[in-house]
């Protein structure tokens, strides 16, 4: 095993060598070199405005009492619902793909749904519910409940395509079915709930919306402070570099977590599914659990849209196509879900296939974005284009970019976990039977992958369907989205008119969802066939 | 296999044809808006009123208008960002302290003086770069089963007072706030509006925004909430009478929360359409446009002398006596430090 990886960094690293390898390498290489342009702008962006600020501001600003007190907030949140997401996530989707829990695949797609509803949304429901829903615990109960699925989906496809022999091996000799659990089943998905858990750390790092119903202050408050009310955009980067500084040590953290473990398959190439856990008598309490889950993540928003629509509608707002706007963002999120994942390959397969400093580096970049306000990223996007490619300003093809560079870590996840659990020796085999590096990657790799690439673009679509921060800066003017329609109505009450915008964002994003849930769906059939 | 190859090509067909679609849409739309010229605007008003205050000029001028709506600070910093590139012609915001802003970094061309003197001359830009359009006033919000109008604070100071503990309401984050903050100083001090803050602080909930503010005084969350007079009557407008429990009561006059705050429009200095966009600006001061204002539900004062409010609101007169200048709020960088020093942003 460590002779092959050494000669992948051989390949991976030295220019000469066998001429047919080296062209998926470069394609791979060219990929990994767009990614890191594409992250490298708004830290640059970051970098070139935190420098035109007098830095003793910002000093100031940092050795205040109340940064702080916003730090700490920051960081225990983030620890909290880190630990809380990756339990829901792991446990569900335990449930769900490797259990014979009924209605498994209602579940698969009604436990994606709340990562697409709006925030405002899930506050406004919990706020109705109970007024008094304040503070700390209010924010860790709300913010794992909506970003839960970051943890559930990646797991959820890591383990349909989980090696069932390792499984029936570890019973065979004697193992419980919760050792097997901690010591097989988990050990395969690991790359995906570690991965899951960095974008619910980095997310929340970054968010900002979601706290200001429940009252909850973080470290992002001051950057938002210093951009919208001190218009002092010099501040606010310096301010969030602090929050890349951050990332760093929790990417650094996530590296050291991962380890160099090899968690492939080493049987047969195929995924095949196991037999499913009985839940026996355990199933009620089961399904009780999902239940529950469902019903607090999704039932609490979902019922305060329904409130809303029940609400007298006195907008005399003019009415513009709730289809147009449905159609600008299925398209919108469609395109960017695709560039996300299509460029998640390359950084994945540099990084396992080709491990070295440089490409674990790159990998690890392309998680930055999930850390940075939303603000801050299309502002970039908006300094960028204005001076360097003004032909693009404001147009479609510029806010698809900006959806792939925003949620580009959400693909990266998806597609690593994948990659991981496929063996890189059904590649070499192929490529010692004469197939060319590009065919390899059609017929051995890209099967292996595929429900990891579902899920990245899952996670993308659904996440960029609810964007409204570079929506506002940077969709062509006159462009209504679902998200800035649902916005402009709650900033003008019309709660009755927004709600049908947020409840077919709901809608648009259990697509991915029941797409996927079906292509896993039919991954167990074909391995039950085999 | 097959099924993998599609999950891959999918993606690239569907961006082909949204790239396809939004070149197509672009083009077209374009040359359908040659005939009488066309201006860019950043709108960062609520979008009920510009959308009829664009439609009535588009009407009068043909001059076609591009609306580009959102939050009215994330717009100032998106044009700080363009700088002299900048797509927008007119610049139309909720809040002063925000153009103000532009006009310091030069990013402002003059407003025509007819459009100016249309309004009150206290209402425009000291400077003359930006023009007033409508007003709203500094009130309370109050929960009607909850207290009495008699128990009411007939000054803005008072809500720091021990007695509004747990009762009241407010949302310092939102521009709306700090021309409070700004009042209470030049009228009694920095010391004392400093013991106001925190006096709030200890009182209240912190809201998102005035929106919350407002219906969660009417659902009886908070007692009393400080606001601009139009949040509630644009919620008693989705509530209706049988959904609204609340009630606005305004400071004594002279108080320093007796506040007017302006809404006012510019023309960017970047702008390619100085003359359209002019035209923009003057129309908003009009007749016409006041009169939109007016009788657009959006419950704002029409600023032109001569163009009533709508019915039901009390004249602006009324307030307006020691109300702070536009230039006299500024840019609201000393009510934010202090409000940062106290940890409330």
């Amino acid at each position: 095993m460590s002779s092959h990886a050494s000669t992948d960094q051989l390949t991976g690293r030295i220019g000469r060598s066998w001429s047919g390898r080296r062209r998926w390498p470069l394609v791979s290489a060219t990929g990994g070199a767009v990614v890191t342009a594409a992250v490298l702008l708004p830290v640059i962006f970051l970098i070139v405005q935190a420098q035109q600020s007098g830095w003793n501001q910002v000093h100031h600003l940092l050795l205040r009492h109340s940064t702080a007190v916003l730090l700490w907030n920051s960081v225990r949140l983030a620890v909290a619902c880190t630990l809380l997401c990756a339990v829901l996530g792991v446990g569900a989707a335990w449930l769900v793909e490797r259990t014979d829990v009924p209605m498994r695949r209602m579940w698969a797609v009604l436990l994606v749904l709340p990562l697409g509803i709006p925030d405002f949304v899930v506050g406004f429901g919990w706020i109705s519910i109970d007024p008094a829903l304040h503070g700390y615990l209010a924010a860790v109960m709300i913010m794992t409940l909506s970003l839960y699925p970051l943890v559930y989906l990646p797991v959820a496809s890591a383990m349909a395509n989980v090696d069932a022999s390792l499984e029936e091996s570890a019973r065979s000799l004697g193992l419980s079915p919760l050792r097997s659990f901690l010591r097989v089943t988990l050990r395969q998905v690991w790359p995906a709930v570690l991965g899951g858990c960095l974008l619910v750390t980095l997310g929340l790092l970054a968010e900002f919306g979601a706290f200001e119903i429940v009252q909850y202050q973080t470290f992002t408050v001051e950057i938002f402070t210093e951009f919208k009310l001190g218009f002092d955009a010099a501040a606010a980067c310096a301010l969030s570099l602090v929050l890349v500084l951050i990332s760093v040590a929790v990417l650094g953290g996530e590296l050291a977590l991962s380890g160099r473990g090899r968690v492939f398959r080493a049987g047969p190439g195929a995924a095949r599914a196991g037999t499913r856990t009985r839940l026996g008598r355990w199933r009620v309490p089961s399904l009780a659990a999902l239940g529950a889950l469902a019903g607090l993540a999704l039932g609490v928003p979902v019922g305060s849209l329904v409130y809303w629509l029940t609400q007298g509608n006195s907008s005399t707002l003019p009415s513009t196509s709730i289809l147009a706007a449905a159609g600008h963002t299925a398209a919108y999120s469609a395109a960017a879900a695709g560039i996300a994942t299509v460029l998640a390959i390359p950084v994945c397969t540099l990084s396992i296939r080709h491990r070295n400093r440089l490409t674990i580096l790159i990998e690890r970049l392309s998680y930055l974005p999930m850390a940075l306000p939303g603000l801050v990223i299309a502002l970039g996007l908006v300094a960028f284009s204005v001076r360097h490619a003004f032909s693009l300003y404001q147009s479609s093809f510029e806010l698809i970019v900006a959806y792939a560079i925003l949620f580009l870590p959400l693909a990266v996840v998806g597609v690593r976990s994948a990659m991981a659990q496929a063996s890189p020796r059904l590649e070499e085999v192929g490529r010692s039977l004469g197939s060319g590096p590009a065919e390899v990657f059609r017929r051995i790799t890209l099967p292996l992958i595929a429900p990891g690439l579902g899920a990245a673009f899952a996670l993308v679509f659904i996440s960029s369907s609810t964007e409204l921060t570079a929506t506002l800066l940077l969709r062509p003017t006159g462009v209504n989205t679902l998200a800035t329609q649902f916005w402009t109505y709650t900033t003008d009450f019309s709660y009755g008119a927004a709600a049908p915008y947020a409840g077919l964002m709901v809608l648009i994003s259990a697509v991915p969802a029941y797409l996927l849930s079906r292509r896993m769906r039919t991954i167990s059939r074909i391995g039950q066939g085999a | 296999m097959n099924l993998g190859k599609t999950l891959l090509i999918a993606p690239f067909l569907l961006l082909c044809t949204v790239l396809l679609a939004a070149c197509g849409g672009g083009s077209g739309s374009s040359s359908s808006t040659t005939s009488g010229g066309s201006v860019t605007l950043y709108n960062g008003q609520h979008e009920q009123t510009t959308g009829l205050l664009v439609k009535a000029f588009e009407h009068q001028t043909h001059i076609k208008v591009k609306i580009r709506s959102g939050d009215e600070a994330e717009l100032g910093n998106q044009i700080i960002q363009e700088g002299s590139n900048s797509p927008a012609d007119v610049f139309y915001t909720e809040n002063t302290p925000v153009l103000e802003e532009l006009q310091e970094k030069g990013l402002l061309a003059p407003v025509a003086a007819g459009t100016l003197s249309s309004v009150p001359r206290k209402d425009d830009a000291a400077s003359g770069d930006w023009v007033g359009v409508s007003a709203r006033v500094s009130a309370l919000v109050y929960n009607t089963s909850k207290i009495s109008a008699s128990a009411l604070p007939s000054s803005i100071l008072e809500l720091a007072s021990p007695q509004w503990k747990g009762k009241v309401g407010f949302a310092p984050s939102e521009t709306d706030f700090q021309p409070l903050v700004t009042s209470i100083i030049k009228f009694d001090g920095k010391a004392a509006a400093e013991k106001w803050l925190k006096g709030l602080q200890a009182n209240s909930r912190v809201y998102p925004d005035n929106e919350t503010v407002v219906a969660q005084v009417n659902n009886g969350e908070s007692t009393i909430g400080p606001i601009n007079h139009y949040y509630w009557y644009r919620l008693r407008d989705e509530q209706g009478a049988s959904g609204t429990h609340s009630a606005l009561h305004y400071y004594n006059p002279g108080d320093p929360g007796d506040l007017v705050n302006i809404s006012g429009a510019a023309v960017l200095r970047s702008s390619k359409n100085q003359a359209d966009a002019q035209k923009l600006l003057a129309f908003l001061v009009s007749n016409a446009g006041q009169q939109t204002i007016a009788h657009s539900q959006s419950w704002e004062y029409p600023l032109r002398p001569g163009v009533s409010p709508a019915a039901g609101l009390a004249p602006l007169s009324s307030f307006h006596a020691t109300s702070l200048t536009p230039a006299e709020l500024g840019n609201g960088s000393e009510a934010l430090a202090m409000e940062q020093r106290l940890g409330l942003l």
